[in-house]
């Protein structure tokens, strides 16, 4: 592994958890839930994303990049169906086009 | 190495809380998670114990923590139990509570 | 000290800091929702403090089962326990006993805190004792090995309580009810997410589930983890309404959860014939008699742990199937 993948790793991780803190602070101080699920939604997919790429460099083979992949895959089906699950309580069900 | 102290700590004081929900708290789904809270630090106890037992060469001692394991489970079940009681308590008496102005021993195991 | 100590003693510490804050959450909260949520969260926290303890195996069962199974559980009393606040703050106890309760409390948590400042240096423990009489096996998982073999009596127990636990809460419907299905019935979701979820994830979760179960001899997993990750595919299809729970009166039901204690007691007995007595394997054929407990037992976990999330049986049984 090169340093400077390394280091593009790390960077990932970072800007990863800074998704995670804005998403955080989101949840807190947004005022309804719409935009809480936004807040919460955004942490979960995109920083998580980019933990999970900034963790490929540093895994010692491809099965366990595939197993890194599929959590995020498994966060992102489950947590976009949480987000409208809840939306579609605080909003009531889309009336029938 | 220095988790130990500091989980083990932790453990002993989510005892104490757990404990004290057990207590205090009137509504018998807080009880059970109180009760859970005190059986989680207890078995952080286990963990801690496990990991200063661990061998030079391997890891953490396996014996602790597979007990955790097995305990874990047998908590789930204590609690899915403990919860059914209470739905059928409620459902017969529309109770929430096992004070003993329901006419319910305390205890709950007797009242369904 | 290392930067590296200073690092993971902050960290540990934030983390210890993070669970008690969330325990105490959980125990004051105003309602029981949040307080559920609180105890979920909990949870997860604790298991990120089970792996900086080293212990990956204990750190999958708290999350899927301490957390996981427990919180659907807890969640869904939670919804069918709604009102009777009057009731609750009449029972609740008043500020004499609540500070003797505390004292009590108090001491507890002080005395087992001085019991894990004063543990002994250096440690006792059975690591050395449970590789030498595992070792000869060949699992490469000490705690599957312990599981297994070291403490497999616990093991077959343990697997015995979860029949009799399904039992149990089966015995809380009324007599009209006995051959009904378990537990709530959820209207069918053609359309929506929770159909969609329904629907994506069972085909992956249950080769998740399964590898789970499968690694659990030789890397952290096992089949109660892997049996718990099945039982939620199933709980996730039962919630969309895309699967009714089988009638209590079904025998494959039955059979499944029987399976692993049973396939358990007979290779334990065979023991008496193949090798040193009850629950001991021959070396040469212990990991695939192993494999063939662990395989039954991961079924029966899933059938457990799903019967128990559904509940005793609601409904009179159908007449006509």
């Amino acid at each position: 592994m090169s340093a400077v993948l390394a280091f593009l790793g790390l960077l990932a991780v970072a800007a990863g958890a800074g998704f995670f803190v804005a998403g955080t602070a989101g949840v807190i101080r947004f005022p309804d839930t719409p935009s809480r699920l936004h807040a919460l939604t955004k942490a979960d997919n995109l920083g998580l994303g980019l933990v999970v790429l900034g963790l490929l460099p540093f895994v010692p083979g491809w099965f366990f990049a595939l197993k890194l992949l599929l959590v995020w895959a498994l966060v992102l089906l489950s947590g976009a169906t949480a987000a409208q699950l809840i939306a579609e309580r605080v909003r009531g069900p889309e009336p029938p086009a | 190495m220095s988790g130990a102290p500091i989980f083990g700590l932790t453990g002993a004081a989510l005892v104490g809380l757990g404990l004290f929900g057990l207590l205090v708290q009137a509504a018998v789904l807080r009880k059970i998670l109180a009760f859970n809270l005190l059986g989680a630090g207890v078995f952080l106890l286990f963990g801690v114990v496990a990991q200063r037992g661990g061998t030079a060469g391997g890891g953490a001692d396996a014996v602790p923590q597979a007990m955790v394991i097995t305990g874990l489970v047998v908590a789930f079940a204590a609690t899915a139990l403990a919860v059914v009681v209470a739905l059928r308590m409620h459902q017969i008496t529309g109770a929430a509570t096992i004070s003993e102005s329901d006419g319910a021993e305390p205890g709950g195991s007797d009242a369904a | 000290m290392t930067l590296d100590g200073v690092l993971a003693g902050v960290l540990d510490g934030l983390l210890a800091a993070l669970v008690l804050a969330a325990a105490g959450w959980t125990l004051a909260a105003p309602a029981a929702f949040p307080a559920t949520i609180g105890f979920v969260g909990f949870g997860l926290l604790l298991t990120l403090a089970w792996v900086r303890l080293g212990a990956p195996d204990v750190a999958l069962t708290e999350a899927a089962i301490g957390t996981g199974a427990t919180g659907v559980i807890l969640l869904l009393a939670v919804v069918r326990l709604r009102g009777g606040e009057e009731e609750v703050s009449a029972a609740t106890p008043g500020r004499a006993l609540v500070l003797a309760a505390g004292l009590l409390a108090g001491a507890v948590g002080l005395a087992l805190a001085l019991a894990v400042l004063a543990l002994p240096d250096p440690a006792p423990g059975l690591a050395a004792e449970a590789a030498a009489r595992t070792a000869p096996l060949g699992l490469g998982n000490p705690v599957a090995a312990v599981l297994m073999v070291f403490r497999g009596l616990d093991t077959l127990l343990e697997s015995v309580v979860l029949v009799f636990t399904v039992l149990a809460v089966w015995s809380m419907a009324p007599d009209r009810h006995w051959g009904g299905r378990p537990g709530p019935e959820f209207p069918r979701q053609d359309d929506g997410p929770l159909a969609l979820l329904a629907r994506l994830l069972p085909p992956v979760g249950l080769v998740i589930g399964i590898y789970i179960a499968w690694v659990g001899t030789d890397a952290p997993g096992g089949k109660f983890q892997g049996g718990t990750i099945l039982a939620a595919m199933w709980v996730v299809a039962w919630a969309a309404g895309l699967v009714q729970a089988p009638s209590v009166a079904d025998r494959r039901v039955r059979l499944m959860l029987v399976a692993g204690p049973l396939v358990f007691v007979l290779v334990g007995l065979a023991g008496f014939g193949i090798a040193d007595g009850f629950l001991a394997y021959p070396p040469a054929l212990a990991k695939p008699l192993i494999l063939v407990i662990e395989a039954a037992m991961t079924l029966s976990v899933a059938a457990a742990l799903a019967l128990l999330i559904a509940g005793p049986p609601e409904h009179p049984p159908e007449r006509v199937t």
